[in-house]
């Protein structure tokens, strides 16, 4: 009764009030617009740097804060247009080699960058740049994969001397073989059986013909899918580094999605065709010492240059499956399944050159801008198509290799790597843009703007009602509101929760609805004291009696929350988030650090009157 | 305590709000089916683009320039200022999504250079949308699903912590906002997106909170009042409520005007869901929640909980 929090627990509110306000402060420092350079292999120099700055003044655009980080460079400019301008500067600066990134560079200060401190980060809608949700063509993975069974099964057929009447792949999970007698269809069986885990069969009889259907279990379909997507995944990963985004979103959505975000891309049509290339896959063997020149291509491969025949042994889409795996004595290895055709062709040219050594060579075709100055002095920029080839793998030939070999000799990682790049280059199925979002980075500001305006409009109007309506109670309900935003801020901020405009506008939901639970009290103890308990009483009465309607009235908007979260996409994502969190922090600060500043007020004293409004 | 310093007979004009509710629920379900909604983007299929000029421009020549360029079903719209338009293609049920996508890629690029009428006025892409048709109508079937799941998941716990009848009052309440909210919005041809539909979460999860309270106040005095019927005992909480219940509704509102006021485009269709669902929400706590309380004849008994540790829990209201 006598409404006195002991010390320990006022401390500690002020301890989570202090933390709060530390963890939302990076909020305030606002990012600066920046380029961030890089190059393939080297580090960056100052004397990169140097160049870059003298372009940049020379081109008459400001430009502060350049700094060498070893591995990259940064410098950052104080609008956006001029980051704009001085990326394309520094790109023909710099010329061929060299990545440059538009990057939002964080100007928080180093303490609080220590604890770990951060700001929210910023969704598309209010940061400027791309999202694309891409499907994935699974129907045409699982089409390849039963093709590829299809001719190992005629393959097989035929060096077993069984014949069928007719072979066909009926759709894209049914492979029909119809056979003149009970005898061939049961070896076929039993064929199958053998040597394809993956394939479930069923015998059907029609008339002559006795036929046996063979189709991928449903396992083995969402083995391939899974496969097939993170092949996907891989690919646009690779890709998405070669854009020059510094923080790329590259996630699975649903069975056969990807979600592609790109904050603070420009040129939406390059990076368009940048993620809908294909890539593909070739096996070669080593060039044979003096070789003439034209025979092979040299190729960088882990330090050392390697002479790579021209010829392709095995192509790409040859490949059936590939994975990582541990040999008999525990280490990594890749395995690598090939069709029946590619497996034939492969053993005729590996038992041949046993000892030598194989070499892989992914190849994407990709875009770059070269900058030509004309006779008259004007520079016009040309965008190119090339070929760019990579080596992959550099291993030697042990065994003749059939239909199932290894490569061997790799760390854990190296092989994971591997068999990662093998799988994009050789099981990636083709991809479709299902949904985009483009939103310019002045629109993105813009919005910041609006939203930022809207909440403290609808802060200060809820302010000024609750001091006017409740007087002394309402300056306390105010200070809780105050808190109950910071604590908000401070949460999503440590999680790095995603901030959108429905976010912000959830803000400005959450203090209007906030109010609710403390007009809940103090309506209450504004009864208990008109029905003649004493002040004291009153307040303890009145928290005591509201809180049960808080929690489940709030419970409820929670679970709304909830569901808003799992159905909802990109911004209204961000909305759902701040709702939840925004109604978690009101109810605490609404009956705790209300109460605390009750009791702080008028705890433990006698008290005559309340400050509560008058009793309407 | 009243309002008015005297005490509001509520209930007597259950019926006759009953009606009216009944006729706007038919209406608008009416409308619905008639009219039906107009669905944003995110919903159906097509492309959206936002398209600024350094200069004012008007509508027509930008819907003349597009149909000349060869995009005859383009909608265009002017947006914020005379200086922005709103570009809204139809999706093409006739191409394949290979072509889909692969004029994906340089829709925006185009769409600029048909605009482009060479007289040095500069375009700006702002805003680029596009939605293909499996996904705007999967986010569509979600969207239904969750309202429904959200109504489910309430009516359970409001059994829970009250008693079925409440459950089954409250729920049809919140039927009642949402049918109506979204008749208007047929009616007046206004746009539903995906932030509507956030709107509407939102406006179940505020008017859920108004029933909310109104119950606490009336299980209250059914176990202290122990004279008066249920009428006289649902009249006396919803007066003893209403001065939180018009608080409330009235920061709520205020925030939202804030959003309307300042918020900008984006958010207009969110902000006038907000506002309608506040009041067709607070309307429907007082008048729908309670008087079907009354109408499924509720009493003290069935608001007793067999002895236990719940129940001790519950004697605290």
């Amino acid at each position: 009764m006598l409404n006195k929090f002991p010390l320990w627990k006022n401390l500690l509110i002020l301890f989570v009030v202090l933390m709060a306000a530390i963890y939302s402060a990076p909020n305030l420092y606002p990012d600066d617009p920046a380029v961030q350079i890089s190059h393939e292999s080297e580090e960056i120099t100052e004397f990169d740097i140097g160049s870059i700055t003298a372009a940049l003044s020379a081109a008459n655009v400001n430009y502060f804060g350049d700094v060498v980080d070893g591995r990259t460079g940064l410098v950052r400019f104080s609008n956006l247009e001029d980051q704009l301008r001085g990326k394309a500067i520094i790109e023909r600066t710099l010329g061929t080699g060299y990545f440059t990134a538009l990057n939002l560079a964080p100007t928080t200060p180093g303490w609080l960058q220590a604890i770990n401190a951060g700001k929210m980060s910023l969704g598309l809608d209010l940061q400027g740049g791309v999202h694309f949700l891409m499907e994935v063509d699974m129907d045409a993975a699982l089409q390849r994969r039963m093709e590829n069974n299809l001719s190992t099964i005629r393959q097989l057929l035929r060096s077993e001397r069984i014949r069928s009447r007719s072979l066909t792949l009926e759709n894209s999970n049914l492979i029909v073989a119809r056979f003149d007698n009970e005898e061939a269809r049961s070896e076929t069986r039993s064929l199958i059986r053998e040597n394809f885990a993956d394939l479930q069969n069923v015998t059907r009889e029609s008339g002559e013909s006795f036929s046996l259907e063979l189709s991928l279990s449903e396992a083995d379909i969402l083995q391939l899918q899974r496969d097939t997507i993170t092949a996907n995944k891989t690919t646009i990963l690779n890709r998405v580094d070669s854009l020059g985004v510094s923080e790329p979103v590259v996630q699975q959505q649903g069975s056969n999605r990807i979600v592609v975000e790109l904050p603070g891309v420009q040129d939406t049509a390059q990076a368009k065709r940048i993620l809908q290339r294909i890539a593909t896959l070739q096996f070669h063997l080593e060039a044979a010492p003096g070789a003439p020149s034209t025979s092979y291509t040299t190729y960088e491969y882990q330090g050392q240059l390697i002479d790579v025949s021209n010829d392709v042994i095995l192509q790409g889409d040859r490949v059936s499956n590939v994975r990582s795996a541990l040999d008999q004595q525990g280490l990594p290895q890749v395995v690598i399944n090939l069709d029946a055709q590619g497996g034939e062709q492969f053993s005729r040219v590996t038992r041949d050159n046993i000892g030598t050594l194989m070499d892989i060579v992914m190849s994407e075709t990709k875009t770059r801008s070269t900058f030509t100055t004309g006779a008259d002095g004007e520079v016009t920029e040309v965008q190119e198509t090339y070929e760019e080839k990579r080596l992959i793998s550099h291993a030697t030939i042990r065994a003749a290799l059939g239909r199932e070999f290894v490569i061997t000799g790799l760390s854990t990682s190296e092989a994971n790597e591997l068999s990662l790049l093998i799988r994009s280059g050789a099981l990636a199925a083709p991809m479709y843009f299902v949904e985009e979002r483009t939103l310019g980075p002045s629109l993105g500001a813009e919005n910041i703007k609006q939203g930022t305006q809207a909440v403290y409009l609808g802060f200060g109007l809820v302010l000024i009602f609750m001091v006017f309506y409740y007087r002394l109670f309402g300056l306390i309900a105010n200070a809780a509101l105050a808190v109950n935003v910071l604590l908000l801020i401070a949460i999503m901020s440590i999680i790095s929760a995603t901030l959108t405009l429905p976010g912000i506008f959830g803000i400005v939901l959450i203090v209007g609805m906030a109010v609710d639970a403390n007009v809940l009290i103090f309506t209450r103890i504004r009864e208990e004291l008109a029905s003649g308990l004493s002040p004291q009483g009153a307040i303890t009465a009145g928290f005591d009696n509201a809180l049960s309607t808080i929690i489940d009235a709030n419970v409820t908007t929670l679970l709304v929350g909830v569901v808003l979260f799992s159905i909802g996409t990109g911004p209204v994502k961000g909305f759902a988030v701040t709702l939840m969190i925004g109604i978690i922090t009101s109810v605490f600060t609404a009956i705790i650090v209300t109460r605390a500043l009750v009791n702080l007020t008028y705890g433990g004293r006698a008290v005559k009157e309340l400050s509560i409004g008058k009793y309407a | 305590m009243a309002i008015l310093g005297r005490q509001f007979d509520f209930m007597s004009l259950a019926k006759p709000f009953g009606i009216v509710s009944i006729a706007a629920v038919v209406i608008s379900i009416g409308s619905l089916f008639i009219n039906s909604l107009e669905l944003g983007l995110d919903f159906t299929a097509g492309s959206l683009l936002e398209v600024g000029y350094s200069q004012p421009v008007s509508v027509s020549d930008v819907t003349e320039r597009m149909r000349a360029a060869g995009y005859p079903d383009a909608q265009v719209v002017a947006f914020g200022s005379d200086q922005d338009v709103l570009i809204r293609l139809p999706s093409d049920d006739t191409v394949s999504q290979e072509e889909m996508a692969a004029s994906l890629v340089s829709l925006g690029d185009d769409i600029l250079a048909a605009l482009d009428d060479g007289s040095g006025v500069e375009l700006t892409l702002n805003r680029l949308e596009f939605v293909g048709p499996r996904v705007g109508e999967e986010l569509a079937e979600s969207g239904g699903m969750g309202l429904l799941v959200a109504l489910g998941i309430i009516m359970i716990y409001v059994a829970i912590r009250f008693q079925s009848k409440f459950a089954i009052a409250s729920v049809i309440a919140l039927f009642h906002d949402v049918i109506i909210t979204l008749g208007i919005f047929s009616l007046f041809g206004l746009q539903f997106d995906l932030t509507v539909l956030a709107a509407l979460l939102a406006i179940i999860g505020y008017s859920i909170n108004d029933t909310i309270v109104v119950f606490d106040r009336i299980r209250e005095n059914f176990r202290i009042m122990r004279k008066a019927t249920p009428y006289e005992m649902i009249n006396v909480s919803l007066n003893q409520t209403l001065s939180r219940t018009i608080i409330t509704a009235m920061t709520t509102q205020l925030v939202v005007c804030a959003m309307l006021i300042l918020g900008g485009e984006s958010i207009q269709g969110f902000a006038i869901a907000l506002t309608l669902g506040i009041l067709i929400g607070t309307y429907s706590s007082v008048y729908i929640a309670s008087s079907l309380l009354l109408y499924f004849d509720v009493s003290k008994e069935d608001l007793m909980v067999p002895v236990n540790k719940e129940s001790s829990q519950d004697s605290t209201p």
